[in-house]
């Protein structure tokens, strides 16, 4: 088979379309997007008609996928790691319904926080939801382990987690392709009321997943993927978890490593493996891409074994992402700097694009909030979270997807006044409308800015599940018609839109302010399209 | 054979299009790649840089380690500066000094270039005029991945296929103002730096 330059994001997509998958299910979200847009331009998922459209959210896609695989079909649902505390109910639910087709989760972690605003470490909601967790080190393990993911999945009718990080995703080398599987026919479940989770079924349902916990380690045990490398120094053994290893190895490039290695890129945590590392050794150093996982389930709370080290102890720092220099200091290497970063380099932050929509809304926005105090603006995730940072300094709130609404209207009830939301159309169909729902129900003194860019623009330009709909869904939803103001936000329009501001500010009910303009970046990547295309005509 | 580089600018200047044509050239001399790139929020006018590295035995980690790196190429030349502590002693840095001036504290041009003159092995280019020049005004990045192609362990040959194959689905046109940027960086890099290898 042909080798191929993947992304450790397309390794996955790739694996997963060789494996037989029959759909992916996703919303974007920096570092997983690319799995999903992988599988939507590649020309086996097309030919084959592998369902690959966006969903709503993460939460819909997993419910989506795990109805894929109650249909016997392999299905995948990736998102990044915040994305799961979405999906959280439905994933942790779909352990105990199990599966029928092979289901991965696949989730993108961002340890040092590179486009998120935490890192949570997903390999404890794997542990919490009592499934396999498969942890690659490199592309090609990427690829390998959602290609043999599903059968893992199959085998014990159960999701399988896939857990990778930002560097991994966004990182290209070179992937060996395997045979292609053919797609699983559709079959329904053996047993009715399999998916039916009544307490008495599900009572059943949760003791076969406690039942089947030793298999699963016994899995690990023997897994390939869990090597242990012999080595005669016992001082110190190291036991290193996805991609740490290859931080790892980058310290034993010109030396061979002369201490025991374990490595572990598959969960529950192999027991005999990791009790002979431990037993054997003074000292384990535990080095993990995340939270102390690992380390943390070794030592244990009252730490009685106190012969673990890793981030626990200050070995490793706390918190951030690991790399070859954070390792060789954990090991007592000297790392040798080049020169130092000259004191005139400034910092350069990302910025709204110059001929942004959103600009001009917090334009007319500050100018408006002069007469009416600070600090009254709530905020959500998306490009104009930057609004947070100078020059604008527009808004006060940027906590989870949809928030800004919800936390607008709490204020409100505490009796700030105007109480308001800037949010994303894509993020207000994401999680937003609910929260709106309970705006309406009512009638809280709240006005709502969804800034509509007609995209889902700062994971690169996805469709939006918004786009055409925003005015009938905030009627549906029962904003009155007189309080549903569509703005055009550009320079030549700044008074109207203070003045709509403003009338709205004042309104003592639901108010959402829609300004719309197509995102800057897709309407010139658009332009030039057409212009080629035409040009194409032309020279017909 | 080993290279390990750093390519730093601001987002959207095309360092990518640098990675892929060094990928691609190091694909047709049958080496080992790895390549580290950022994406997501940074990429709306942040600082952006990506770890790129080629060799013909496994690499290990997708990350280059301090001090490490063989050569810093960077679009623009304060973004340079920023990834000294990874270049090695022996190591180069290639820079173009047309500034991207998209924050109110950006430091003073003299005191950059000033900078640059510090680093032991470093070539400054002024890669937008010869891009100009060339009549490719938006092949500076490509400009600046010729003047590096002295440094790196590729024929050029490579990088000339490289860049047939990653321009191609742009038309013709394209394809040739980017190998002209590409001979134009290079032969500013031989006439400017002694040691610079054929």
């Amino acid at each position: 088979m042909e080798k191929l330059l993947l992304l450790g994001a397309e390794a996955i997509a790739q694996g997963a379309i060789d494996g037989g998958m029959s759909g992916i299910y996703a919303y974007p979200g920096t570092p997983s997007t690319e799995i999903t847009e992988y599988v939507q331009n590649n020309k086996l998922a097309v030919e084959r008609k592998l369902h690959s459209q966006w969903s709503a959210n993460e939460k819909t896609a997993m419910e989506a996928a795990l109805g894929m695989s109650y249909a016997g079909k392999r299905a995948m649902v990736c998102m990044k790691h915040v994305g799961l505390n979405v999906a959280a109910d439905a994933f942790i639910n779909s352990a105990i319904t199990g599966v029928n087709g092979g289901l991965l989760v696949t989730v993108a972690d961002d340890p040092s926080m590179h486009s998120s605003q935490n890192e949570q470490d997903s390999r404890f909601f794997g542990k919490f939801a009592m499934i396999p967790i498969l942890e690659p080190a490199n592309q090609q393990e990427a690829y390998d382990m959602a290609y043999e993911g599903f059968e893992l999945s199959e085998k014990f009718k159960i999701p399988v987690l896939i857990r990778i990080t930002t560097r991994l995703s966004h990182s290209r080398s070179g992937v060996q392709r395997r045979e292609i599987k053919q797609e699983n026919p559709l079959t329904y479940p053996e047993d009715p009321i399999q998916f039916v989770l009544l307490p008495s079924n599900a009572r059943k349902r949760y003791k076969g997943l406690l039942g089947i916990q030793s298999m699963l380690e016994q899995e690990s045990e023997n897994s390939v993927y869990n090597t242990y490398i012999p080595g005669r120094d016992k001082s110190l053994g190291i036991i290193a978890c996805g991609i740490a290893f290859n931080y790892l190895k980058e310290n034993f490039i010109t030396s061979k490593c002369s201490h025991p290695i374990l490595q572990i890129n598959q969960y529950p945590l192999p027991y005999s493996k990791v009790e002979k590392i431990v037993d054997e050794c003074e000292k384990v150093l535990v080095l993990e891409d995340g939270y102390p996982f690992v380390e943390e389930q070794l030592r244990g709370f009252l730490n009685i074994n106190s012969k673990i080290i890793g981030r626990l102890n200050g070995t490793v720092p706390r918190d951030g992402e690991l790399n070859p220099d954070i390792v060789a200091k954990a090991l007592g290497k000297e790392v040798k700097q080049g020169l130092p970063v000259p004191k005139v380099v400034a910092n350069r932050p990302p910025e709204l694009c110059s001929g942004c929509s959103h600009r001009d809304i917090y334009n007319a926005l500050n100018e408006t909030m002069k007469e009416f105090g600070k600090q009254k603006v709530f905020s959500d995730i998306g490009c104009y979270t930057l609004g947070a940072l100078p020059p604008w300094n527009s808004i006060n709130s940027c906590v989870d997807m949809g928030a800004s609404i919800t936390m607008a209207k709490g204020a409100a009830d505490a009796g700030v006044r105007p109480s308001i939301a800037v949010i994303g159309d894509s993020t207000f169909t994401h999680s937003g409308m609910t929260a709106l729902l309970d705006c309406v129900y009512e009638n809280t003194p709240v006005t709502i800015i969804i800034s509509d860019n007609a995209t889902t623009a700062m994971t690169g330009g996805q469709a939006s599940h918004a786009t055409g709909k925003l005015e009938e869904i905030c009627l549906g939803l029962g904003v009155k018609t007189d309080h549903v103001r569509v703005l055009t936000p550009l320079p030549k329009y700044h008074d109207e839109m203070v003045k709509t501001l403003r009338e709205e500010f004042l309104y003592e009910g639901v108010s959402v302010i829609i300004p719309r303009r197509e995102c800057i970046v897709q309407s010139v990547a658009k332009n030039k399209r057409e212009a080629k295309s035409k040009k194409a005509e032309v020279a017909q | 054979m080993k290279s390990d580089i750093i390519l730093s600018g601001v987002g959207g200047q095309g360092i990518l299009s640098i990675a892929a044509t060094i990928g691609m050239a190091a694909l047709e001399n049958h080496l080992q790649l790895k390549q580290a790139e950022i994406h997501g929020m940074s990429q709306r006018g942040g600082a952006v840089q990506s770890h790129l590295r080629i060799s013909e035995k496994e690499i290990a980690s997708d990350l280059i380690p301090m001090g490490k790196a063989d050569l810093i190429i960077s679009v623009e030349p304060m973004e340079s500066l920023r990834y000294l502590p990874w270049l090695s002693e022996t190591g180069w840095l290639v820079t173009n000094t047309t500034p991207f001036v998209n924050i109110q504290d950006y430091p003073d041009m003299k005191e950059l270039l000033s900078e640059i003159e510090k680093v032991p092995n470093h070539i400054a280019i002024n890669a937008d005029e010869i891009a100009r020049h060339v009549k490719s005004m938006r092949s500076s990045n490509i400009v600046m991945l010729g003047a590096a192609s002295p440094f790196l362990d590729l024929p050029y040959e490579s990088l000339e296929i490289g860049i047939k194959k990653i321009f191609e689905r742009k038309g013709e046109k394209v394809v040739q103002f980017n190998l002209d940027a590409l001979k134009a960086g290079r032969e500013f890099a031989l006439k400017h730096s002694p040691v610079a290898k054929n």
